[in-house]
């Protein structure tokens, strides 16, 4: 195991000296381009209904993600159906985990716009460019250095909603010159209950959080860059309302140090290397709770220290992309339960014993065109996983389940895709195919009594899981006329090995009230299939509607069908866009979720529809620019909730919002 | 004070330790009584019995004792004795002993005798019971007696009950005796009240276990296995499985070689706790 970490790190030590390399080699200047397969959208460009909206808000327009609520705070991201523990959700390549054991602090959480620049979504083995994964991977990205002489530049955001009476404030400075920049922005939310349709308060779904970060870079010489990167976030008195607990703190720091190098005449374009640590610090508790059966903490901690390093080159026809990469986390969760008898000691447990994590692998991307009208794309990644139970206490409390563990555990995993493209003026059509697999996740491997609410069982970890593997298919096809497109997409997943927890009656829930025990265990498969087509028309260059359908299905091979799988959706938008004033009326809804799984503990969650209006308008003054955006969500006040939220927890009712943004040069 | 007393051992350890590499026949001097605490000494005209155990008081439940005899007129402790001992608890109307172990001389050790006492009861202020110590040095038989104070122990760590066989038992857990959070090997002894007197071991029954906590809902945990005899050390075994740390009830049921039950419940949703059960907490 050692000298396999030894070995990367000196890969990552040569290619640096590679890139240091002037080997000069002008065949073909262009610079790789970056392959995005769900999308990848600036943040903060205004271009958004919300300037302020979170990053959980934005990432929920896209057409295969999901966001899982269990409040108004913290969304869960999905993929294809298949959510955090299925997916590689990193900053920008930075892995950071949660240190939440029931999942209520997604990676998400601890970034916000303010700090990024876009988000980069890819559909299943799309997204492993930066660690394993069978649903996809999200990918937030910094913004890149930005050395354009360009001063002193302001902006100041401001935001108010009054479901929930949610503030928003934000500030960003920003200076440049030509070797030297900094960057400081700062932004705080707030906001109290939220009211579902009907005027029905939600009682427990505030929260306040405030976000800083720094980032600053200079210009070592034309070639070689230096980027630092600080972001600390810090969320108190966030509500759960879905869930029996609250979290008092949410609390990440976020570092990096960021090596650029690139010269277009050298063998190796550009050569990115980073350094990171992250911790995380998450604190739940239930004193806000007038009543619970029994008093408990359950605080988590999570750190991550790692590196990747980024090469980029051409050969001939090929754009060649590598990045090597490997981090050690360490995630330690513990439960302090307070008997209503106080003559009873507390009880204690590490509900995460103190779990390793050391992964380090490879990833390597070639596109090439092979001829004018057709791509091939193929991507491998090959890494070595090891999990290690660092508290003896840890190790021997799984063992009364699996007397015959060890404190290690050492998997190899792979990923393989290939993506054909071809494409003409009028149309275009793709087709992937992709095998991939993953290490269970902390929780999957090594949970002890993880009470999950939406099923109301408690789980126990399992160390001896197999790695769990996916074959996929993906196809895609658009059709465009000067007016009219038309588009399909479609992905179908068979997940062999699928983790999932199984009910062990002979086992006694440690919660009060709980159904029973779970153990994760593998279906030997299961199915996941989604389909989503897309289509707009244009009536005019500032006029125009576009829709969107979608059907999602899975099932595993115990003939019941999967939790959290997407009834069908619709989406359909009006739209008028000038550069000065835009508006759009949307319609969103689901269809019945008749496909409900009332297995894994789902009821069947009614149809719902909801309608939106936004507005926006653009002014300029002498030195500063003027950026407002209004509307109202849920006009007519629905109460409804989708199959996405945590024990049916309604959504919010109708809201009116305003956000105004002004940057000053 | 205390510096003195540090430069005295100091003196005491250079000393000895120049004793043993200067002569590398003698036997190093080891303490015989490490890690042991003195709960009493009893004497008579010529011994001091002095009695130890890790804690330094007797408490009800079961008590590994070590003892020394130490001769009066010379200051030195005897090698060579026999002992047994006699417990006795003495109430308005009666007297009654309580289950004990032979004593034998501990493995490893020349000047010290172990063995165990089981004090199934006391009194709320630790009265009421004296021990009577029977040993013999070459030949000749010499007996102590004192009064000794057996605190109550906080959790129930030993039981008496009347069987359905209308026999009296006692039930007392040995092991663990730092529980924690994984599979625990359970040590539990149990005794027959023959008479006041006489408690024999009890021989291949079962017991079946059940542990419980119940300010948590009063969950289980899995894996846990029912204690068997083993006739070696004529003890029953079982494995008791702890998921975290509080208060435990280990729910028990006692089975004769015939597979009667003499006593005890299984616990289900309206009898919380079996009639037979031992308590434990870390």
């Amino acid at each position: 195991m050692k000298k396999f970490i030894i070995y990367n790190i000196s890969l990552l030590f040569s290619g640096f000296i590679v890139g240091q390399e002037a080997v000069i080699n002008k065949k073909d200047t262009t610079k790789l381009d970056k392959v995005i397969v769900l999308g990848q959208r600036k943040l903060s460009n205004y271009r958004q209904e919300k300037t302020l909206s979170s990053i959980d808000d934005y990432l929920e327009k896209a057409n295969k993600v999901t966001m899982i609520k269990r409040g108004n705070y913290a969304w869960e991201p999905t993929i294809n159906n298949m959510n955090s523990d299925r997916l590689n959700v990193t900053i920008d390549g930075m892995q950071i985990f949660g240190a939440c054991t029931d999942k209520m602090d997604p990676i998400t959480s601890y970034v916000d716009v303010s700090n990024l620049e876009k988000v980069s979504v890819g559909s299943g083995q799309t997204g492993t460019e930066n660690g394993h994964c069978l649903g996809g991977g999200i990918d937030l990205k910094l913004p890149v250095s930005k050395y354009f002489e360009s001063g002193l530049k302001t902006s100041i955001d401001l935001g108010y909603e009054t479901n929930g009476n949610y503030k928003t404030g934000g500030l960003d400075m920003e200076y440049s010159s030509h070797a030297f920049y900094i960057n400081a922005d700062g932004i705080f939310r707030k906001s109290d209950n939220y009211e579902a349709g009907n005027s029905q308060e939600i009682l427990y779904s505030q929260f306040q959080k405030y976000n800083i970060s720094l980032q600053t870079g200079f210009k070592l010489n034309e070639n070689h860059t230096m980027d630092a990167n600080v972001i600390y976030d810090k969320a108190t008195d966030v509500g759960y309302p879905a869930l029996p607990m609250d979290v008092s703190l949410a609390e990440a720091l976020i570092t990096s140090v960021t090596h650029n190098y690139s010269n277009d005449s050298t063998f190796i374009k550009t050569l990115e290397t980073k350094l990171y640590f992250n911790t995380i610090t998450h604190i739940m508790d239930d004193s806000k709770r007038p009543e619970v059966p029994i008093r408990m903490d359950m605080p988590g901690w999570s750190d991550t220290y790692g590196f990747y390093n980024k090469a980029t080159t051409t050969i001939n026809k090929h754009k060649l992309a590598l990045n090597f990469n490997g981090y050690y986390n360490r995630s330690l969760a513990e439960m302090t339960m307070y008997p209503n008898d106080p003559n009873q000691p507390a009880m204690f447990m590490y509900t995460w014993p103190d779990i390793r994590t050391l992964y380090t692998g490879i990833f390597a991307k070639d596109d090439v065109p092979l001829n004018e009208n057709e791509t091939l794309s193929t991507s491998v990644r090959f890494g070595y996983h090891n999990n290690k139970i660092a508290k003896q206490v840890g190790l021997e409390s799984l063992q009364i389940f699996y007397p015959e563990i060890d404190d290690t555990k050492s998997r190899f995993l792979t990923s393989i895709a290939s993506d054909y493209t071809f494409k003409k003026k009028t149309y275009d059509v793709s087709f992937g195919l992709g095998y991939g697999e993953r290490a269970p996740s902390v929780s999957e491997g090594y949970g002890f009594f993880l009470f999950n609410s939406f099923d109301n069982y408690d789980y126990i970890g399992n160390p001896t899981l197999n790695n769990e593997k996916a074959i996929e298919v993906n196809a895609k096809a658009n059709f465009y006329s000067t007016k009219f497109h038309i588009g399909i997409e479609a992905s179908y997943f068979y997940i062999m090995d699928y983790i999932i927890g199984d009910i062990d009656a002979s086992l006694s829930p440690m919660t009060i009230g709980a159904n029973g025990v779970r153990i994760y265990k593998a279906l030997s498969n299961a199915t996941i299939f989604d389909v989503y087509l897309n289509s707009s028309y244009k009536f005019s260059k500032t006029f125009a509607v576009n829709g969107t359908l979608g059907y999602n299905y899975g099932k595993g091979s115990n003939n019941e069908n999967l939790p959290l799988i997407k009834p069908i959706s619709y989406l359909a938008e009006i739209s008028y866009n000038t550069t000065k004033f835009n508006a759009a009326i949307q319609l969103e809804g689901n269809g019945n979720q008749t496909n409900y799984s009332n297995f894994y503990g789902e009821d069947e969650t009614p149809m719902y529809g909801i309608l939106n209006l936004n507005l926006g308008h653009v002014f300029y003054t002498n030195n500063s620019k003027w950026v407002l955006k209004y509307g109202a969500e849920n006009i007519m006040d629905a109460h409804y909730s989708t199959y996405a939220d945590w024990n049916n927890i309604p959504r919010q009712g109708g809201n009116f919002y305003m956000n105004l943004s002004i940057v000053l040069p | 004070m205390k510096f003195r007393h540090v430069l005295l051992n100091l003196c005491i350890a250079v000393f000895a330790v120049s004793c043993s590499t200067d002569d590398n026949n003698d036997t190093p001097i080891i303490n015989e009584i490490e890690g042991l605490l003195k709960i009493q000494e009893i004497s008579n005209a010529t011994h001091t019995i002095e009695i130890f155990n890790t804690a330094g008081d007797f408490k009800t439940g079961y008590n590994n004792v070590s003892i020394r005899i130490k001769d009066n007129a010379t200051s030195n402790y005897i090698k060579n004795a026999t002992l047994s001992w006699m417990p006795m608890m003495q109430m308005p109307t009666m007297q009654h002993s309580c289950p004990k172990s032979e004593i034998a001389k501990t493995i490893g050790k020349e000047t010290v005798y172990e063995g165990f006492i089981i004090y199934q009861m006391t009194n709320t202020d630790g009265s009421g019971w004296s021990l009577t110590v029977n040993y013999a040095i070459d030949g000749t038989d010499y007996t102590a007696t004192d009064d000794i104070v057996v605190l109550q122990s906080e959790k129930q760590n030993t039981t008496s009950f009347m069987g359905s066989d209308n026999n009296r038992y006692i039930i007392a857990m040995i092991e663990p005796n730092n529980p924690k959070i994984a599979i625990n090997n359970l040590k539990v002894g149990l005794f027959k009240m023959e008479s006041m007197m006489t408690f024999p071991v009890v021989e291949n029954y079962t017991i079946t276990l059940d542990p419980r906590m119940p300010g948590m809902g009063n969950h289980s945990s899995p894996n846990n296995t029912d204690l068997s005899y083993n006739d070696e050390d004529y003890m029953y075994y079982g494995d008791l499985s702890l998921t975290m740390t509080g208060y435990w009830v280990l729910n028990l049921k006692l089975i004769n070689d015939q597979d009667a039950i003499l006593k005890g419940e299984d616990v289900t949703e309206t009898n919380e706790k079996s009639s037979l059960y031992l308590e434990l907490e870390f």
